[in-house]
């Protein structure tokens, strides 16, 4: 069956009404497991792209390929898991409730990670992050273990393919 | 000059050459059925429920090969259809329902008789849409039949607002239509498709295995010829029953929880197994990881998706079944397969398929065998259950006899309208329809229809007096507890329900009286020597007949697969 790990598939769609629902139907209806999904218009107003990230074994990723093939609305299939891609995922993070001491710390973290302040408060800051998943994932345990009151919104990740290089 | 829209889907289904239209009229459907009505083309087909007018219209795809056209209102009317459009979807079967909505500016203000019927048959339909745009509805329209009718077939349903129907709009209907999304494959790649020759060549024990597929691409001559020019034997799903002459030595069974010992002996010893048109279902493989466990498997579907999905294959093709058998045809040579015929001829003789003839009553066995002998190459239609098994087991296809049932989804009250669709679609033939006592009872409304639109059908009720195939695993699963599978009055079967002997208990309902009322012919059999009688009188009835064939209640459909288990492992 292979290694279960996590896959990326990019889908060309029809920018039509009930589109994203048959989609997500799918991976519940066939019990895929859908870890991440984002949708939005193209270069073509018709045509939407979603990026779609799962966590599958082989066979089943084969399959859940060839299932989203058949549907009508479906234009077109790219698998990213192993092409070149630029991935990025938007990250917000606020931080209540802190002392003048923490503000200045959550000031070196946005530096270190090279990502934005943007906005500010008397006792909080308003992060933005626009990074890989990967170093989200480790920014937010940063900011978990060195704030007592955060509230994090993520986006999802969006990829596009790579002209010479890969960031994933 | 601009049309309405309900005048553009009057339009549309005469020029794709419509000639039935399985209706049932409602508020937001009225529009379109009086524009059909005034058509002489098209015949409305009146049924008495919707989720049997979807039936009808299966069985009329299936007798005919062409798309099956529903008509329903919105709300209960769309909702009645869906058991049926599961149905269709699960054995690919081209249907286009068109469903009445209310008007756009009342959806999703829980309006009279609205639901969001193309949502809740996302996962059901090949394709499903609400027209927004009037003057889309042409290209949609197109879309439904294209799309319903090529590739692997399945339901499409259009959902028309009622504000759609009246507006104004352009009159054409288009005589093709370009979807980008939507490429049926309709070429065979020859490299893949000469690997699983020479696989299939180098066989010693080499083994078709044939599915519905081979039915609906109308592929069964070029299989049979195939089979005849390599000489390999030829087992079948119930789907691909019929695919190639029951009389051939070639042809082994049906394979599966109830197929023949020979059959499922035969894929379980086979070292290459063709299989074609078939997607492996559970009831065909049972244990996966002991199915087929010596073969390597060659696997031709119209379908990638139906590829690698149950049963990873080691050459797959993709493509239409009658190309990819034309193109081998070509090849064909004979192989030596004497010595592994006579193996397969062992098994046979070893567990041949044969009822124990009961000691009252009528075998099942033998009204199969009198009907494939009264009715020989005529189209049997059967509802889901132990009569079904039955009927895949004992009635015989014979020249150009078809076999329509309920196969992916097994949907009990499939047959007997199924049968009232078929005979419309198929005047001229002898249509059957084989069904149970418990699944008559689902849809027997539809007399009804039989009746008033003049449909002369042939039923046979299996009544024994039990939801046969639940009870029969209750008998060897469940410590013979049959009390909710008994439709004899419930008042006493606490006390009496392991006793199938028991008939204290009144039985309900009176067949021959129910038939009666609705004017139909209706003969009881109860004895073997009246079965040949009763089904010759119903031949020639003018009118429809039904005949209840008293089966003794213990009787049960061998061999089994316990589901889950390995198809060795027969209970014979």
């Amino acid at each position: 069956m292979g290694k279960v790990k996590n896959r990326w598939i990019a889908l060309y769609v029809e920018n039509e009404v009930g589109v994203l629902a048959k989609v997500s139907g799918l991976f519940s209806g066939k019990s895929y497991n859908l870890s991440s999904l984002t949708v939005g218009t193209t270069e073509h107003e018709d045509i939407s792209r979603m990026t779609i990230g799962v966590t599958s074994d082989d066979v089943t990723f084969e399959q859940i390929k060839k299932q989203l093939n058949t549907m009508v609305e479906v234009i077109k299939v790219v698998d990213l898991t192993d092409l070149p891609i630029h991935m990025k995922e938007v990250l917000f993070a606020k931080i209540k409730r802190i002392t003048p001491e923490e503000k200045a710390e959550a000031f070196r973290i946005a530096q270190t990670y090279g990502i934005s302040v943007i906005d500010i408060d008397r006792d909080a800051v308003l992060l933005e992050s626009t990074l890989t998943e990967r170093r989200n994932n480790e920014l937010c345990a940063l900011l978990r273990s060195t704030f007592s009151h955060i509230d994090i919104v993520r986006g999802g990740a969006v990829a596009i393919e790579g002209l010479s290089t890969s960031c994933r | 000059m601009d049309i309405a829209g309900k005048k553009l889907v009057a339009k549309a289904l005469i020029e794709e050459g419509v000639d039935k239209v399985f209706a049932y009229p409602g508020g937001m459907i009225t529009d379109i059925m009086d524009e059909l009505y005034q058509k002489s083309e098209i015949e409305l087909i009146l049924a008495r429920h919707e989720q049997a007018l979807v039936h009808e219209a299966e069985g009329y795809a299936r007798a005919t090969g062409r798309t099956g056209v529903c008509l329903v209102t919105s709300g209960p009317g769309a909702t009645n259809t869906m058991t049926a459009i599961a149905d269709a979807h699960y054995d690919s079967i081209p249907l286009v329902i068109i469903t009445g909505q209310v008007p756009q500016h009342l959806i999703g203000n829980d309006a009279f008789q609205e639901v969001d019927i193309v949502g809740m048959t996302r996962s059901i339909t090949k394709y499903g849409v609400t027209v927004r745009d009037r003057k889309k509805l042409g290209r949609i329209l197109k879309m439904a039949f294209v799309i319903a009718s090529t590739g692997k077939p399945g339901p499409v349903l259009i959902d028309i607002p009622k504000d759609i129907q009246i507006a104004s709009g352009p009159p054409e209907y288009p005589d093709s239509v370009s979807i980008r999304g939507y490429k049926p494959n309709e070429s065979v790649h020859i490299g893949q498709l000469k690997k699983a020759y020479k696989l299939l060549k180098s066989a010693k024990h080499p083994m078709i295995l044939a599915g519905g597929g081979v039915h609906i691409s109308g592929a069964e001559k070029e299989l049979y010829e195939f089979a005849k020019k390599m000489h390999i034997p030829v087992a079948t799903t119930i789907m691909g029953k019929g695919v190639i002459p029951e009389d051939d030595p070639l042809y082994v069974g049906n394979s599966g929880m109830h197929g023949r010992f020979a059959a499922n002996m035969a894929i379980m010893e086979c070292d290459v197994l063709f299989s074609i048109g078939t997607r492996f279902n559970d009831r065909i493989t049972g244990d996966l990881n002991e199915f087929a466990p010596n073969a390597r498997i060659i696997h031709v579907d119209v379908e990638t998706a139906s590829i690698s999905r149950n049963v990873v294959v080691d050459i797959p093709v993709v493509s239409d079944a009658k190309l990819a058998l034309e193109k081998l045809i070509e090849w064909a040579e004979p192989m030596k397969t004497d010595k592994w015929i006579k193996r397969i001829d062992e098994w046979e003789k070893e567990h041949p398929l044969a009822m124990k003839r009961p000691s009252y009553g009528v075998s099942p066995q033998a009204v199969c065998e009198g009907i494939s002998d009264v009715f020989s190459g005529g189209i049997f239609v059967t509802d889901v259950g132990q009569h079904q098994m039955w009927a895949t087991q004992y009635v015989r296809l014979d020249g150009g006899a078809q076999l329509i049932t309920s196969g992916g989804l097994g949907t009990m009250g499939f047959g007997f309208p199924a049968s009232i669709g078929a005979k419309i679609g198929a005047p001229d033939r002898e249509v059957v329809c084989i069904t149970g006592d418990g699944g008559m009872q689902m849809n027997m409304q539809e007399m009804a229809t039989a009746m008033c639109h003049g449909v002369k059908t042939v039923t046979c009720i299996f009544n024994n007096e039990y939801l046969g195939m639940v009870r029969q695993m209750q008998q060897l699963f469940y410590g013979k507890r049959y009390g909710i599978t008994s439709l004899r009055k419930q008042s006493t079967w606490r006390d009496t329900s392991k006793d199938l002997t028991n008939r204290e208990a009144e039985y309900v309902p009176d067949f021959i009286k129910w038939a009666d009322a609705y004017g139909a012919l209706a003969i009881r059999v109860t004895e073997e020597s009246e079965i040949f009688p009763a089904l010759k009188k119903a031949k020639e009835s003018d009118i429809p007949a039904i005949i209840e064939f008293v089966i003794p209640p213990e009787e049960v459909v061998l061999p089994m697969v316990q589901g889950g288990k390995a198809m060795s492992e027969m209970i014979l």
